[in-house]
C-alpha cells in the first residue's frame, strides 16, 4: 500500500511539474500580464501559496525541535524527516514569492537596501538565517549517516553522500554526542527564529492599517498556530509514508501521539478563527464585514465551508478523535487513518491561506473607485487564471520533487528502520 | 466658494507666479501641495486623461481617477466628484513598508519611487489607504493589434528622468507607479497636467510653505478637508468641500 502511495506521489509530482512548466514558461515570457491580480487587488494566488508553504515549513521545523531540543524519545527517528520536510516547503515558499515579484532579478535589494521599518525586509533577514540553520542542522543530523552511506553504499547515492560529508570521516561516539550538542544549540536558536519569521509573516499582514481584515494583533498568532497545525499535519502524513516503519507498534504509537498534537492544534486554530469571525461580524463597518461576508456567503463560499470547514476541520477532527485519542494499544490500521486525516488538514489548509489573503482586498478603499476608471487590474474581484494555477502547480510539484529526490538520495530515514529497505 | 478674493482669470497666473517664487527657494524649503475644490469639479475627467497622456500611462495604471458619488433620490439628486491623485502623505504608510527603500518622502513633500530599485512586491499598494498606487503589468493599448504603436514606446519623464517603454521587462514595467504631482514639469516651472487641463479651475497647486501662495490661503479655508484623515497619514492633498 505504501509503495503504491509513493508511486502515486511520484507520478503526481512529475506530471504536475511537467504540466506546470508551461505555466512557468508563460510567467517568464509574458510576465504578469496573464494574471488576474493587479492594482486594486495586488496580491493573488502566488502570495497564497507562499504563506501556505512557509507555514508548512515553520510547523514542520518547530516539531523537529521537539526531537533535538525537547528530546522526546518516541519522535527520535523522525527529526531528520521533519527538517527535510521543512526544507522542501521553504524552497517552494521562496520560489512562489520570488515569481510574484515584478522584478525578480532585484530580489537582493531586500537585503542590500534593507528597510528595518518594513516587515518584508525582516523576512529577508529571517529567511536567510532560517535557510542557513535548516541546512546546517540537516548536515549535523545526517553527518554520521552520510559517512556510513558513503562507506557502505553503492552507486550514485554513495558518491553523493561522500560529497556531502565534505571530508568528514569521524563516526566515533564522541563526535556523535558533539553533533547532538550542536543540534540542540541550533534547535534552540531555531525555535525563536521559526516563531519570529512565521509570526513575522503574520505581522507583515497584521501591520497593514489600510486593510482592517488583516490589521489585528491576533493575525501573527493565528499564522503561528495555523503553521503548527498545517505543518504538524503534513509531517504526520509524511512520517506514515516515508518514516521509520520497521516496528509497526512503535510507528502506530508515534502516529497516535502526533495525531493528538495535530488535533489539538487544529481545534485551537479553529477557535482563533471563530473569535476573529464573531468579533468581525459584530462590526457594521464595511471594511470589517465585507471580507468575512465574502468568505462565509460570497460566490466562493465553498472554499470556506466545504474545503476548509468540512474537509479540513470536521472530518479530520472526527477521524482523529476516534483513532488518536482512545487509550490502549493501537490497532494496525490506526496509523493509516491518522495519516489520512492529517493529509486532509495539510492539503485543505490552502483554503485558510486563500481566505486570509484575498477577501481582505475586496473592499474598495474609496467607495466607487472601481467605476472611476477601467482597465486590467482596476477591479476589486479576483479569480486566479489558469496560468496562475499552472505556476502554483509547478511550485508545489517542485517542492514535492525536492523532498522525494532528497529522500531517495540522502539517509533521511535509515534503511534498517524501514520495513522495506 | 473658496473664500478668497480672486478673479477666475487671475488664478492660473497667480499659481505660475507662486511656482516661480517657490523654485527660487532651496528644495527643502518648499512643500508642494494640491487643493481640489469639489464644489467646482464637474466630473469631466479631463485631468485623468491629461495625466494619462502626460505620463504615458499604460492600461491598468491610473494616477488620478475621478470617483463619482450620487446622493439622494429623484427628484432630489446630487452628484459629487472626487478626483483622487496621490495624497503625498506627510506620514506615508507606503514608505514605511517598502522593503528596499525604493520609495521615500522628499524634502519638498513629494513621495518618490525609484523605479530602478523597486522590486515589484506591491506591499506599498496594499498599505496605501487611498488605492493611489497602481501596478504596471506591462500592457500596451495596442496589444492584440499587428503592431505596438511607436507612440506607446515613447518615454515618460517622471521624476525628471527618461523612462522609455521599448520592452516589457524594463522599469517602470513591473513597478508600482503613482501620481508625482508632475514634479518633472513643476521643476521646469510648469503646473501639473491635471491643473492646466481642469476646465473649471477646480485644482490648485503651489507651495504650502509660502504664506503668500494661493494654495496656502486655500489650505486655511474652513471648507478644507483631508481624505480619510483618521488614518493618521497626514495627507498633503486637500479638498474643499
Amino acid at each position: 500500500m505504501k509503495k503504491f502511495i509513493k508511486v502515486i506521489v511520484w507520478l503526481i509530482a512529475v506530471i504536475g511539474f511537467g504540466v506546470g512548466l508551461y505555466g512557468l514558461y508563460l510567467r517568464f515570457t509574458t510576465g504578469h500580464r496573464m494574471t488576474d491580480y493587479g492594482s486594486y487587488i495586488p496580491w493573488g494566488l502566488w502570495v497564497v501559496f507562499y504563506i501556505y508553504f512557509i507555514g508548512l515549513s515553520a510547523g514542520s521545523f518547530l516539531l523537529s525541535t521537539l526531537v533535538y531540543v525537547g528530546k522526546i524519545e518516541r519522535l527520535e527517528k523522525i527529526g531528520k524527516l521533519a527538517l527535510f520536510t521543512a526544507f522542501g516547503c521553504l524552497v517552494a515558499a521562496l520560489f512562489s514569492i520570488w515569481l510574484d515579484l515584478g522584478h525578480m532579478a532585484r530580489v537582493g535589494n531586500v537585503l542590500f537596501h534593507m528597510n528595518l521599518n518594513s516587515m518584508m525586509s525582516w523576512m529577508g533577514i529571517l529567511y536567510s538565517a532560517y535557510f542557513a540553520i535548516i541546512l546546517i542542522e540537516l548536515w549535523f543530523a545526517l553527518r554520521i549517516d552520510l559517512i556510513e552511506t558513503a562507506n557502505t553504499g553503492r552507486g550514485g547515492s554513495a558518491g553523493f553522500a561522500k560529497f556531502l560529508t565534505f571530508g568528514s570521516t569521524d563516526t566515533s561516539a564522541e563526535s556523535k554526542s558533539r553533533d547532538h550538542a550542536k543540534l540542540k544549540v541550533l534547535g534552540i536558536i531555531g525555535i525563536p527564529l521559526a516563531i519570529a519569521f512565521h509570526g513575522g509573516v503574520g505581522s507583515l499582514f497584521g501591520v497593514i492599517q489600510a486593510r482592517p481584515h488583516w490589521n489585528s494583533g491576533l493575525t501573527p498568532i493565528a499564522f503561528l498556530i495555523g503553521a503548527l497545525a498545517s505543518g504538524g499535519a503534513l509531517l504526520t502524513a509524511v512520517v506514515y509514508i516515508w518514516g521509520p516503519d520497521k516496528n509497526k507498534q512503535k510507528l502506530n504509537e508515534m502516529m497516535k501521539f502526533l495525531g493528538r498534537i495535530v488535533l489539538a492544534l487544529v481545534l485551537f486554530d479553529f477557535l482563533l478563527e471563530i473569535a476573529e469571525f464573531l468579533v468581525g461580524l459584530y462590526s457594521v463597518a464595511p471594511a470589517e464585514r465585507l471580507p468575512l461576508e465574502a468568505i462565509l456567503n460570497g460566490p466562493y463560499w465553498y472554499v470556506f465551508w466545504i474545503i476548509h470547514f468540512a474537509l479540513g476541520v470536521v472530518l479530520p477532527a472526527v477521524i482523529l478523535f476516534s483513532t488518536a485519542v482512545p487509550k490502549g494499544r493501537p490497532d494496525k490500521n490506526v496509523g493509516g487513518a491518522i495519516a489520512f486525516a492529517c493529509l486532509l488538514v495539510a492539503v485543505t489548509f490552502i483554503a485558510v491561506r486563500f481566505n486570509i489573503v484575498i477577501p481582505a482586498q475586496i473592499n474598495p478603499e474609496i467607495p466607487g473607485l472601481e467605476y472611476a476608471f477601467s482597465g486590467p487590474g482596476l477591479k476589486f474581484t479576483y479569480l486566479p487564471t489558469t496560468m496562475e494555477w499552472l505556476v502554483s502547480l509547478c511550485i508545489t510539484s517542485f517542492g514535492i520533487l525536492i523532498f522525494l529526490i532528497g529522500e531517495k538520495l540522502l539517509p533521511i530515514v535509515k534503511n534498517d528502520n524501514r520495513e522495506v529497505a | 466658494m473658496a473664500l478668497i478674493d480672486i478673479e477666475p482669470h487671475e488664478i492660473r497666473q497667480r499659481m505660475i507666479n507662486d511656482l516661480q517664487r517657490a523654485l527660487k527657494k532651496p528644495v527643502y524649503k518648499r512643500h508642494w501641495a494640491m487643493v481640489i475644490d469639489q464644489a467646482k469639479c464637474v466630473g469631466c475627467t479631463a485631468c485623468t486623461t491629461a495625466c494619462v497622456a502626460e505620463n504615458h500611462l499604460p492600461p491598468g495604471v491610473v494616477y488620478r481617477p475621478v470617483v463619482e458619488t450620487e446622493h439622494g433620490t429623484y427628484p432630489n439628486v446630487h452628484k459629487t466628484f472626487l478626483p483622487r491623485p496621490c495624497m503625498q502623505c506627510d506620514d506615508p504608510p507606503c514608505v514605511k513598508v517598502c522593503p528596499a527603500h525604493a520609495t521615500w518622502k522628499r524634502t519638498d513633500g513629494i513621495v518618490e519611487i525609484d523605479y530602478n530599485r523597486c522590486i515589484g512586491c506591491r506591499y506599498c499598494i496594499s498599505a496605501c489607504p487611498y488605492s493611489a498606487r497602481t501596478f504596471d503589468k506591462g500592457y500596451f493599448y495596442t496589444d492584440g493589434t499587428p503592431e505596438i504603436m511607436p507612440y506607446e514606446k515613447e518615454p515618460n519623464f517622471e521624476y525628471g528622468k527618461e523612462w522609455p517603454r521599448t520592452d516589457r521587462e524594463s522599469s517602470p514595467i513591473g513597478n508600482t507607479r503613482k501620481c508625482t504631482y508632475c514634479i518633472h514639469k513643476v521643476e521646469k516651472g510648469m503646473l501639473p497636467a491635471c491643473v492646466t487641463t481642469c476646465i473649471g479651475d477646480a485644482t490648485y497647486f503651489g507651495d504650502a510653505n509660502d504664506p503668500k501662495s494661493l494654495v496656502a490661503e486655500l489650505l486655511s479655508s474652513p471648507r478644507a478637508r483631508k481624505l480619510r484623515e483618521e488614518e493618521g497619514t497626514k495627507p498633503t492633498t486637500t479638498y474643499l468641500v
